[in-house]
């Protein structure tokens, strides 16, 4: 396919609920404390959704911060694309209940389901859309209210999980724009699709009372062999990525993936042998939040003046599928 | 290649504990005082040393030193 524009982001945005589950409130739910959740998950709190609030609320708050980043107007908008796995509804899609919230009609609004690869998957296909002509400003969101499907009688998944929106604007660069995505690379490896999964819910085990008694509409994980497919498939993502484009790993100004655990990122950083000042980090604050980790820490590291205008940065970021993936873009 | 000092010193790096209690019968979780996750790190580290892939099933029965050493001599030689 021949390219006739490039895409860049033009502007982010995030929502995260307001109420927050410290380790020390966790301590009194399960059987942990909270040296042991920091020194496993580098996590000390996250933001949890209260009893009424769904998806597309974060999504729609954090949808109207990115607009008015990327000073476009909402109608500009011509295509949404959510990455989620706990969207409103297993149907309609979250994009289509966004698009209502933001009064909006006439054009293409969907849901992806690529786990926490989701954001990388759903703004690799907006960047097709921008490239061959097709749109101009597709809003492309990460969400996630995993609390809501958590097993919280588990005490090693229980921990892990927060809710929140990551929303970024997605638009055709102008030829004199430095601002742009380079590459991509997404992969994924179904013969480990039972590592990380919702089991009931579906049309393999459709919800009834013993779905239900038996927990299955909740996350399961294998969390140590999660935990090595993650470095190594992450690790696989951004080196594929790096030797195509002649990139050193010195040349990188930021590398941000899913903050999943502390010490994935570690030991993917260790790996990388990148500097460490160049790896942002927000677990500690949000726990994982799924598809939304990347576009969150991008806008708040944006939002702090961290990663600037002409900065090259490094995503990569892996999920249940178990899907992969890394970008390559100048912000 | 002696396995058993790479081993050693492979452990030593990853768990941050002295040669010297590194011993055959050491437990990984009992005696080194490791956690679930630093298990996998070091199997993933004795993969990337030795260049060779130990199957998750394999994995899970190493826990101490010892059995590490007898896996890795038996599949290296």
């Amino acid at each position: 396919m021949s390219i006739k524009y490039y895409a860049k982001i033009s502007g982010t945005g995030m929502c995260v609920p307001d109420k927050v589950l410290t380790n020390f409130d966790l301590e009194k739910i399960v059987d942990t404390t909270d040296e042991w959740i920091r020194t496993r998950t580098g996590m000390s709190e996250r933001h949890i959704a209260s009893e009424n609030e769904a998806a597309s609320d974060l999504t729609y708050k954090a949808s109207l911060k990115a607009i008015k980043a990327a000073r476009i107007r909402t109608k500009d908008i011509d295509m949404i694309i959510v990455a989620t796995i706990s969207g409103d509804y297993p149907f309609p899609s979250t994009a289509c209940v966004l698009q209502q919230k933001l009064g909006l009609k006439g054009f293409p609004a969907f849901d992806i389901s690529a786990g926490c690869t989701g954001w990388i998957y759903a703004s690799n296909i907006a960047k097709q859309y921008i490239e061959n002509g097709i749109a101009k400003n597709i809003l492309v969101i990460g969400v996630e209210i995993l609390t809501k499907i958590t097993n919280w009688k588990d005490r090693g998944t229980c921990i892990l999980f927060g809710d929140g929106a990551g929303a970024t604007i997605i638009s055709r660069a102008k030829p004199k724009d430095i601002s742009r995505f380079i590459d991509s690379e997404l992969s994924a490896d179904g013969t480990q699709y039972d590592l990380l999964i919702q089991k009931a819910g579906g049309s393999r085990i459709p919800a009834s009372k013993e779905s239900v008694e038996e927990n299955l509409h909740t996350v399961y994980m294998e969390g140590n062999k999660i935990f090595k497919n993650a470095v190594r498939s992450m690790y696989s993502a951004c080196d594929i990525i790096l030797k195509r484009n002649y990139l050193d790993v010195h040349s990188i100004d930021w590398l941000i993936t899913h903050q999943a655990n502390m010490r994935i990122i570690q030991a993917l950083g260790k790996k990388l042998k990148i500097d460490e000042k160049k790896v942002i980090v927000n677990i500690e604050k949000y726990g994982n939040t799924s598809s939304a980790t990347i576009p969150m820490a991008l806008d708040e590291a944006i939002r702090d003046g961290k990663i600037q205008h002409g900065d090259l940065v490094l995503m990569a970021s892996f999920g249940a599928g178990l899907t992969s993936g890394s970008l390559l873009l100048r912000i | 290649m002696d396995i058993k000092a790479k081993v050693t010193e492979l452990i030593v790096e990853e768990l941050g504990v002295e040669a010297s209690e590194v011993t055959l019968e050491a437990s990984f979780i009992e005696d080194l005082g490791a956690d679930s996750l630093d298990t996998v790190e070091l199997i993933m580290k004795f993969e990337e040393e030795f260049d060779l892939d130990i199957a998750d099933a394999d994995a899970e029965g190493l826990t101490t030193v010892g059995k590490a050493i007898e896996y890795l001599e038996k599949h290296l030689n």
